[in-house]
């Protein structure tokens, strides 16, 4: 494990291939294990007194966040303040963009005073993409509309390794609405790539086409997903939905998918209860599971900072452009 | 004057001619197609060993844009687009703004046809006002006015009722209703073909049996009605079996397939570009076993005619989120070399078999002249180089729009020459062409 002192000096680390971060569907096993690893180090840089390494120490991040985001977007300024990077904040909300002036001229302007890296949270799939052809700065996906949020599946890899030391032959079960979640298409292809046994549930009118394909066990019977399993990762249930006529009531939601205690029981004994947030209360999980013995829903948010940090850091270029600077 | 085209290869499956043959044009007429014919005085133009003499092609679904949307297109630039594609004619859609619900925007189509002096422009009229489902178009006096077809295209007729009413009514003039079958529910807010590639890019899916809903309908409809029905832009396989079957039932329904929709797949949506708006077109590249079934049902006859779909976009609108860009790529400069390449080539049809999909086909449904070179008809031809090595050049397109997922590629066949009314309107360069300058330079038709 590389610690944080050889950090600030010279990492035994070496940079990812791609100058973005578009999603997991880019990244080989070996890049994930050297994220998880940088991370290990970040995290401790978090435990100091003072918690800044120069690392980013004149590199500038634009977070621009196109969509409402209290975590993700916090998670990220912190661990660019403790890479001590130049950070700046944009938030658009969704009503201006139909009036203002599109993506591509948003980012171009941004592109003018030369930042070296943009978080981009959007409502669009592809819109990472789509700024990654237009862009020289690193492109880093922060959300893009069902498609990924791999930051986010690369903390929750981070908080199983903290906890269970490997990934490799984990059950690992994800329950919810798997249709529009960003949160499962990253997950599901990092625990896949990382050789976990990964079952997915939900109703079926919540299961996207063909998603056998990507190698998982699909199933709507609840308890076939949670016998066993290791690790159990509940994704958010959204009120809309009703609407477009996916299931009948939250009520119903939460009778037949609900993680109660007793459901848990089926699971192994040293389950982990993850949830990326934010979380519906009585809709997919009972309160009693979400702050019971096993849930490590917030051990998954203040990882989060050390995996965007070691994210970060790497995109930077690691080791090499601390050489530089 | 007269123009003889000597030595090419004739296909006019229409004559049951598949030959070396000469074309004797008189003025804006053929005048005869037979072996060696003797000059008399006409103006001769050689037409090198591998070339295909053919009747001039159609493209009976194009949106030219204008009125209202010249940003995208206007009739100017899209019948030139045409001419370079080879096609002497193309009936365009009625979503325009305003739309093409009564006369003066037919005529005003027509005068700009006119004006330009490209291809022949069949304007295609609305079902209903103003294309909101709601009361019936004066379908008469787009008749009158020159439209050879109604429909909502860009969506479907709004209800099964005022559908059944149009064919009845439309029935009454002969003239087809074609329909964009799409059951707008099932759609919903899709973008692309529900399959795993867009489940696994997080796009919001449209399901081949959206489309075969609005099909089955139509069959249906036409059944009942006994009036033509015509499916536009067919892509998913569930619609081809409801064409099929209603074919064998004797139902009067025809269908067209685009060029893209037996070449690409929903593959195209991650690779090589991922999330390229120039693949966002409905209905949607659908996967492959719907794209096999397009390439089966024109081997075997289901299918009628190859359409483009031609559907301009200005580059500030696809060069946005794919969620936002609007749906259509452009095709009439592509359709022909991707069907040469595609289909001939691949040997899965005869020449003879695309001379139908492009040209005496279209014709017979919509009711109009051509699809054939009998003496009399129109000297509308068009000129295939079948071996002409081809790279698509968006750039280069005459279109005033250049959104197509082709660039780039390299095909085998193109076309050499456009005719229309005995006028050469296109040559291409890179065909070779003898009867080139002098032959553009010096038109025959309008002035003798």
């Amino acid at each position: 494990m590389t610690t944080a002192s050889e950090i600030d000096k010279k990492p035994a680390v070496t940079a990812l291939r791609h100058k973005d971060l578009l999603g997991i569907a880019d990244l080989s096993a070996e890049e994930i294990a050297l994220v998880l690893d940088t991370a290990e180090a970040m995290k401790e840089v978090g435990t100091r007194p003072i918690k800044k390494v120069p690392a980013l120490r004149g590199k500038t991040v634009v977070n621009l966040f196109y969509e409402p985001s209290t975590r993700t977007r916090t998670s990220f300024e912190i661990a660019e303040k403790r890479l001590s990077a130049d950070t700046l904040n944009i938030a658009i909300g969704t009503s201006s963009v139909v009036k203002g002036e599109t993506l591509a001229d948003t980012a171009l302007n941004l592109e003018a005073m030369s930042p070296d890296m943009i978080v981009l949270r959007h409502s669009s799939s592809g819109a990472c993409h789509f700024l990654s052809r237009i862009c020289q700065s690193a492109i880093i996906n922060a959300g893009d509309g069902m498609h990924e949020h791999p930051t986010q599946a690369l903390l929750d890899a981070f908080t199983i390794r903290e906890r269970k030391k490997q990934l490799k032959g984990l059950k690992v079960t994800i329950i919810g609405d798997l249709l529009h979640s960003r949160v499962l298409r990253s997950n599901i292809q990092l625990l896949t790539k990382m050789g976990a046994e990964v079952w997915v549930c939900g109703p079926p009118t919540l299961i996207p086409t063909d998603i056998r394909r990507f190698g998982v066990q699909v199933t709507s019977k609840v308890d076939d997903a949670i016998v066993d399993a290791d690790v159990i990762m509940l994704l958010r249930i959204q009120l809309e939905r009703m609407e477009g006529a996916y299931f009948p009531s939250l009520r119903e939601y939460f009778r037949v998918f609900g993680m109660t205690e007793e459901r848990l029981r089926l699971a192994r004994p040293e389950v982990m209860i993850m949830h990326p947030g934010p979380m519906n209360r009585g809709v997919e999980i009972a309160s009693e599971v979400a702050d019971g013995p096993y849930s490590v829903i917030l051990d998954q948010v203040a990882n989060g900072v050390a995996v965007r940090m070691a994210v970060l850091y790497l995109l930077a270029g690691g080791a090499e452009h601390e050489d530089a600077a | 004057m007269k123009t003889l085209l000597k030595g090419g290869r004739v296909v006019d499956p229409a004559n049951g001619i598949d030959g070396v043959h000469d074309v004797l044009i008189d003025g804006d007429r053929i005048e005869h197609v037979g072996r060696d014919l003797p000059s008399n005085g006409a103006t001769v133009f050689e037409i090198p060993a591998g070339l295909v003499v053919c009747p001039g092609f159609i493209d009976m679904h194009v949106h030219l844009r204008e009125p209202g949307q010249e940003h995208k297109e206007t009739v100017a630039t899209g019948t030139a687009a045409a001419v370079a594609g080879g096609f002497t004619a193309v009936a365009c859609m009625p979503n325009t703004a305003p739309v093409n619900d009564n006369a003066n925007v037919t005529s005003l189509i027509l005068a700009k046809a006119a004006e330009a002096g490209l291809a022949r422009v069949y304007p295609i009229g609305a079902v209903s006002k103003g294309s909101h489902g709601e009361l019936l178009a004066d379908i008469a006096e787009l008749k009158q006015a020159g439209c050879v077809a109604i429909t909502d295209d860009g969506h479907p007729v709004k209800t099964a009722l005022l559908l059944r009413r149009a064919l009845e009514y439309a029935g009454m003039f002969g003239m087809p209703v074609i329909e964009h079958c799409e059951d707008p529910t099932l759609k919903g807010d899709g973008v692309a073909h529900e399959g795993f590639h867009a489940a696994s890019l997080g796009l919001r899916g449209i399901p081949g049996a959206a489309e075969a809903l609005g099909a089955e309908r139509g069959v249906l409809l036409s059944e009942l009605t006994g009036s033509a029905f015509h499916v536009a832009h067919m892509s998913a396989r569930a619609s081809l079996r409801a064409v099929r079957k209603g074919k064998e039932a004797g139902v009067r329904v025809t269908c067209e397939v685009a060029p893209h929709h037996f070449t690409l797949t929903d593959e195209a949506l991650g690779t090589p570009i991922p999330y390229d708006t120039n693949v966002k077109m409905n209905p949607p590249l659908r996967e492959a076993a719907d794209r096999d079934a397009m390439i089966g049902g024109i081997v075997d006859g289901t299918v009628d005619v190859i359409a483009t779909d031609h559907a301009p976009h200005h580059y500030d609108e696809k060069k946005v989120e794919f969620d936002r860009a609007p749906f259509g790529i452009v095709g009439l400069e592509t359709a022909v070399p991707l069907s040469l390449d595609r289909l001939v080539h691949a040997g899965l049809i005869r020449l003879s078999r695309l001379v139908e999909l492009l040209s005496v086909n279209p014709a017979r449904i919509l009711g109009v002249q051509g699809g054939s070179l009998a003496p009399g008809a129109r000297a509308d031809v068009t000129v295939l180089a079948p071996d002409l090595k081809v790279r698509v050049q968006a750039s280069a397109m005459r279109s005033r729009s250049k959104n197509t997922p082709f660039d780039g590629w390299e095909l085998r066949g193109g076309v050499a020459a456009t005719i229309v009314g005995g006028r050469t309107l296109f040559v291409n360069p890179e065909a070779r062409v003898s009867l080139s300058d002098s032959f553009v330079s010096n038109p025959g038709g309008q002035d003798g």
